[in-house]
């Protein structure tokens, strides 16, 4: 077995065993990097004096965790200081912060090796990852499919094991839809559960740093690591951090789990993508667990919600891009009107405009009554029907996304069948609650094979009880180990 | 009867200080006009008596403890300016002459 294709867990036994050291971790993947990252394009920036330095530093006296010693890639969007930082973005081209973001402190302290950028949506606007001013990322699967986005970079280096697991955001479902259209795993904890602070903002209210992995235990074990309450973040909230890794195999017998009627309504969900998910069903019900049917009557209301307040919140967070304090600036304008103007026409790519746009529009005078605060009343409503259905469950069941990676450029001239991409995991960003997609089996309606994602959606801090659903299927189901082949 | 056109498009670019050409305007406010149609699907919702939410999570006031720390240089804050002077970030003149 080959070191590359390993996850957190075989390569920290490893490590602890003594059998192998960080260098040899580093070593593997960087061949692996020369020969596949051209083709898939996952990584953008790569800080190989760093990862030079910590390999040699790390022996195996230090290797204390399960991260001691592990490469991670890092989506373009977290700050990780002295490292080009861009979002992805022409606007800010040359960004190097002069600070890291507090998960990646949290990382560095534990020893592991924030060593690479990988690429998204610029600024994270996007469902497929080809709004990037690197161009865009290729499916592992099949070169001619996007991974989904906004996190493609960091789920296509998973899911082609150049990376060992990496950091994505996730604000409408950035994490969970490239997870499940690559066949890896990938969590949005709770709102408030990781410090967004040195995360470049998109929509605040409903932004979440996340892990995507190869199992659902390494996940457990890279959440455990970059979670907590930070003072730098007034929003992250004071709750203990669990042990998220210890009751991952507790047996699921009894437990309740929901399923949402709104959300399997055959009209747009692709027959594969249901029929695999009715299988799940049914393996949940093998394995003890209690399926009872819900509703969460509101769903329909969930993208225009979302498109409102994350649009409107993104107008208000991209202000700071204007030429001034760091990034692309517009040379030889004769006043600062201008300056910002010509800069930002130039910085920002189409998709990040009409984000504005729609967002400056939906809170300008005039309009605020009937979109911005409408949308926040629908959002309450939104949240209610949550709180609802888990006093009677312990999870829901959904797909991760209606269809399979769809074809590059397919959805790129019209925004709105992009956005409604998302349907399945936008609504637990405006609820703030956790959830994860885990790889459910695949759809050879395309030709190729093509993976599928099932999500498990918790209650507020329930990261650990999602978790452990989650891992009772992947172990019983075992598609995870079912890697793309021909790369 | 449309929702949105070229001069509502151009007034908002103008607050959001993006400068767009005329052929992009029309295409923003073609694309803008098929989401907010589909957008308008919220007027149906009763939000009568209803609370806004603005943040998933009950908190408010959250403050921490006033302790001086150690923050970034002056240095450092300017290191990614595009342009800077005396240790001020600096731009193109502000006041117009006439």
């Amino acid at each position: 077995m080959e070191l590359y294709s390993l996850g957190i867990k075989e390569l920290g036994n490893k490590l602890k065993k003594g059998e192998i050291t960080s260098a040899d971790i580093c070593k593997s993947l960087l061949e692996r990097i020369e020969r596949i990252n051209p083709k898939i394009n996952a990584y953008v920036n790569l800080d190989l004096g760093f990862l030079q330095k910590k390999a040699k530093e790390s022996n195996v006296s230090s290797y204390n965790n399960f991260l001691a010693g592990i490469p991670l890639a890092i989506k373009d969007n977290i700050c990780v200081k002295g490292e080009l930082t861009t979002c992805a973005s022409r606007i800010l081209s040359g960004f190097r912060p002069p600070y890291d973001a507090t998960v990646i402190q949290k990382i560095k302290k534990s020893n592991a090796i924030p060593f690479g950028k990988v690429n998204m949506d610029e600024f994270a606007f996007g469902s497929s990852t080809e709004t990037s001013c690197y161009g865009p990322v290729c499916n592992p699967w099949d070169l001619s499919r996007i991974p989904g986005g906004s996190s493609g970079g960091s789920a296509a280096a998973v899911a082609s094991d150049i990376a060992v697991a990496a950091l994505g955001s996730d604000t409408g479902g950035s994490i969970r839809q490239p997870a499940a259209l690559t066949g890896v795993v990938g969590m949005k904890p709770t709102y408030g559960r990781i410090s967004r602070y040195g995360l470049l903002a998109f929509a605040s209210s409903l932004d979440q740093i996340g892990p995507i992995a190869k199992t659902v235990e390494d996940c457990a074990l890279l959440l455990s690591v970059i979670s907590g309450y930070d003072t730098k973040d007034s929003t992250s909230v004071n709750t203990g951090i669990p042990d998220f890794q210890s009751t991952l195999s507790n047996p699921i017998k009894g437990m309740k789990i929901g399923i949402p009627k709104e959300y399997f309504k055959k009209i747009g969900i692709e027959k594969d993508v249901y029929e695999r998910i009715e299988e799940s069903i049914r393996l949940f019900s093998n394995l003890g667990a209690e399926i009872i049917d819900v509703s969460l009557p509101h769903t329909e209301y969930a993208i225009s919600t979302y498109y409102i307040i994350a649009s409107s919140e993104a107008s208000s967070n991209l202000a700071r891009y204007d030429g001034v304090q760091y990034g692309l600036r517009l040379k030889d304008a004769s006043t600062t009107m201008e300056m910002y103007k010509k800069t930002r026409n130039m910085g920002f790519g189409n998709e990040a405009k009409r984000r504005i746009i729609l967002g400056t529009y939906a809170l300008s005078s005039g309009y605020y009554d009937a979109y911005y605060l409408r949308a926040m009343k629908v959002r309450t409503k939104m949240l209610r029907d949550f709180e609802e259905v888990f006093k009677i469950c312990d999870c829901l069941l959904t797909p991760t996304s209606p269809t399979v990676a769809f074809k590059m450029g397919e959805k790129l001239e019209d925004p709105l069948s992009m956005y409604l991409s998302d349907v399945f995991t936008i609504p637990v960003n405006l609820a703030g609650l956790p959830a994860i997609s885990i790889p459910c089996g695949f759809s050879k309606a395309k030709g190729t094979e093509l993976p599928i994602g099932l999500q498990l959606i918790g209650n507020y801090f329930k990261e650990n009880l999602i978790l452990q659903i989650a891992y009772n299927f992947e172990q019983k189901a075992q598609v995870y180990k079912i890697k793309p082949e021909g790369l | 009867m449309k929702i949105i056109n070229d001069k509502i498009v151009q007034h908002v670019t103008h607050l959001a200080r993006i400068e767009l050409d005329a052929s992009s305007t029309k295409a923003f406010t073609r694309q803008l006009e098929r989401i907010l149609e589909y957008i308008k699907k919220l007027q149906e919702v009763d939000i009568e008596g209803i609370e806004p939410t603005s943040h998933p999570l009950k908190l408010s006031n959250v403050t921490r403890d006033d302790i001086p720390s150690a923050s970034l240089t002056q240095e450092e804050s300017l290191s990614n300016a595009p342009d800077s002077q005396n240790g001020f970030f600096k731009v193109p003149k502000i006041i117009e002459s006439k």
